[in-house]
């Protein structure tokens, strides 16, 4: 375990950030309104990282640019910097720019489509410039905020990876902020497979075929043959069907259905197993039915992490104490996964709870941020600090 | 160029005009000008906490422009006002403002007693039922009276459909601006027409202006303040702001009918103490309504003459055929 007393006069701090912080909550929430209420889906971020670029520019940041990926990066330059640490939090959510983005704001809650996923967590990073300004933080290392774009579904990690294929500043250690869960703790990721299987009826076959219940049937075969596949308990293997697309009325059979899935593993090859698995699966549908079934593959990531033992996950742990907070640690399959594969230490941290059990990640509680801040802003001193590098 | 044309030219502005906060502030600043926000509410719990939180962050705390932000409640009984106090705003029932004068329940009041309660040389008044805003609500309305000493009063006005496939686009106002004032104003007050969205619930005001001016308690307050001050200072004092789009919810026909006898009352009820009763001007013939191309606007006019035909029963053909005698 890590010795506290290196990190006594930052756990003293971040006590009193939360208090100081109570007087930035309108400005945080402002940015989060006000990001949120600009549509980002995947691919579609450009006008959401634009009013970024402007935060930015507005707190003095260097070196503001936004890259052939359209990412939005910004640098807080340190006074002696011996270390560049990344914020990152992805500009993309899951909603249609048709849907509706306006936000709420009450007692409790901010309230809006997207809002934990990840308005919330890009608005923190946008903030993070005045917070430090106004907590009289200034930093030895250089401070790189990256919003990104291309994170989630097809987008795979797509900004985030190209930044670190291309960036001119060596980044040291990484942050990857999400909306949701104060707590989170992530200084893993799991090898992960993301897919697509499209079933096609093949009319050359059967011209016309409108009996039957075209593709439904197929996929609802191959969903079948999924479940049946042995996963083992331990190291934790998953298979997560996401959705499932089919038809658009009642009485007439679909000529194609999709299915999206992930497979997730902590063990390292167990996903390229588990993908020989469904490629066999699909090959003996297309020999023995009417239907054509493709897999497309979206996305892969390997597993990997840095160990609970490392000083970074040891600070991270220390500082949530010294705030009360309960380390919530899971693995991701995020923005982390593409610093642990470059072999950058990094962890992924969560500023608030959410405000109720939906799927759709669109409500969160306003008391908690103000700890979620403080806890960001403490581990980025302890980084800068030193205190994160480890030992030989 | 006539007036209407000069002054949509002068006195029309977009609140783009106006992003540059820092030179609104130092022009503030270099007139010694306190500028206050009230928000007048009723029931405005679901969106009150955010209009609070973006003007206080972004107009206040990050951009020092405002200098208090207030809520005058007519008496919500839902959360309206523990929701702004927790964000910041200073929060005042309108029946303990001025108690002695008694306490009437509508939104005319809560903007009367903001004057007497509220400190600033400028009173900025949004609504609370805006789902989209902005810090331009504020900025595009301040910007006239800090750029221009001898603009008073400057209301807003909301265009740009999100898609329109040609370049002229119709303008103006809703339901109730287009069906009965601007064919009031169209009718007497011609020059009036040229503020697009004359009932539109933001507007930014010098308080000399306001301290003069009479404040009907219900839907006809924005109305008679437009009557007043053209009356008392001329078309020039006016400004107008397009600040975009507003999104709000949206009232019945039933309740437009209600804010339409309201307003009729008040404009009536200038006529009498304008003296017009007994003489009327001319009825112009001339109805006056907008189109847009891009940020330009003008007035598109058509001659409307309702003329008339006398009773059938008055035509000597009409009697002939009915074995009617001559008149």
């Amino acid at each position: 375990m890590l010795e506290h007393q290196d990190l006594t006069h930052i756990l003293d701090d971040v006590g009193r950030y939360q208090n100081r912080l109570r007087e930035l909550r309108e400005l945080v929430l402002a940015n989060v309104v006000m990001l949120g209420e600009i549509p980002a889906p995947t691919f579609g971020e450009s006008r959401r990282l634009d009013f970024l670029r402007n935060r930015y520019t507005e707190s003095g940041l260097e070196s503001i640019s936004v890259d052939e990926a359209g990412n939005c990066t910004a640098v807080l330059p340190g006074k002696n910097p011996t270390r560049n640490i990344l914020v990152v939090a992805h500009a993309d959510t899951l909603y249609d720019a048709t849907v509706d983005h306006t936000m709420s704001v009450s007692e409790e809650r901010l309230s809006g489509a997207g809002v934990a996923d990840n308005s919330l967590g890009l608005a923190v990073m946008a903030s993070l410039p005045i917070v430090m300004e106004k907590l009289g933080l200034e930093l030895e290392s250089n401070l790189i905020l990256l919003g990104t774009t291309r994170s989630l579904g097809r987008g795979d990690l797509g900004g985030l990876r190209f930044f670190l294929d291309n960036a001119k500043m060596p980044v040291d250690f990484g942050i990857c902020m999400e909306g949701v869960h104060l707590g989170r703790l992530s200084y893993t990721c799991l090898g992960m497979l993301r897919a697509e299987i499209t079933c096609t009826v093949r009319q050359d076959r059967h011209p016309g075929c409108t009996n039957g219940n075209g593709a439904i049937s197929a996929i609802n075969r191959i969903v079948s043959r999924l479940l049946a596949i042995r996963l083992p308990q331990q190291p934790r293997t998953s298979i997560i069907l996401g959705s499932l697309n089919a038809g658009k009325g009642f009485k007439t059979p679909p000529l194609t259905a999709t299915l999206r899935l992930e497979v997730r593993s902590e063990q390292l090859g167990m996903v390229g197993e588990i993908l020989h698995d469904i490629e066999m699966i699909l090959s003996e549908i297309n020999a023995d039915t009417e239907v054509h079934a493709v897999l497309q593959i979206l996305a892969r990531r390997k597993p990997g992490g840095i160990p609970f033992s490392h000083p970074l996950v040891q600070c991270t742990i220390a500082i949530m104490d010294k705030l009360d907070i309960s380390p919530l640690i899971a693995p991701s399959v995020g923005e982390l996964s593409a610093l642990i594969a470059r072999g950058i230490p990094g962890v992924t941290l969560g500023i608030t709870d959410a405000g109720d059990d939906d799927e759709l990640a669109s409500s969160v509680m306003v008391k908690p941020i103000n700890t979620g801040i403080a806890q960001l802003v403490g581990l980025i001193e302890a980084i800068d600090g030193g205190h994160c590098d480890e030992r030989n | 160029m006539n007036v209407i044309d000069a002054w949509l030219r002068n006195n029309t502005f977009h609140h783009g005009q106006f992003w540059d906060v820092l030179k609104l502030i130092e022009i503030k600043k270099a007139k010694g000008l306190t500028i206050s926000l009230c928000i007048p509410t009723l029931n405005e719990e679901k969106t009150i906490g955010k209009e609070i939180v973006v003007f206080k962050s972004e107009l206040m705390d990050r951009y020092p422009l405002i200098d208090e932000i207030a809520v005058i409640d007519s008496g919500s009984d839902d959360r309206t006002l523990e929701v702004a106090a927790s964000y910041g705003a200073d929060v005042y029932y309108s029946g303990d403002i001025l108690p002695e004068h008694g306490f009437k329940r509508g939104k005319g009041e809560n903007l009367w007693k903001a004057i007497h309660q509220l400190r600033g040389d400028i009173i900025v008044y949004v609504d609370a039922d805006i789902k989209n805003i902005h810090p331009r609500f504020v900025t595009g309305l301040v910007g006239p009276l800090l750029w221009q000493d001898e603009i008073r009063y400057v209301k807003a006005f909301y265009d740009r459909p999100l898609a329109f496939s040609q370049g002229i686009r119709p303008s103006g106002g809703g339901r109730v601006t287009e069906i009965l004032v601007r064919p009031l104003f169209s009718l007497f007050f011609p020059e009036l027409t040229a503020i697009v969205q004359p009932l539109s619930g933001e507007y930014a005001v010098r308080r000399e202006v306001l301290e003069a001016i009479h404040f009907p308690i219900g839907y006809g307050v924005e109305t008679s303040h437009i009557l007043d001050v053209y009356r008392k200072w001329g078309l020039e004092a006016f400004g107008q702001t397009d600040l975009d789009q507003r999104v709000h919810r949206n009232q019945s026909t039933l309740s437009l009918g209600k804010m339409a006898f309201g307003i009729l009352q008040t404009f009536l009820r200038r006529i009498e103490s304008f003296g017009m009763v007994d003489r009327l001007p001319e009825m112009s013939h001339i109805f006056r309504q907008f189109q847009a191309l891009e940020n330009r606007y003008e007035q598109v006019t058509f001659d409307i003459v309702e003329e008339e035909r006398p009773p059938m029963i008055t035509i000597p053909e009409y009697r002939e055929k009915k074995g009617l005698g001559p008149l």
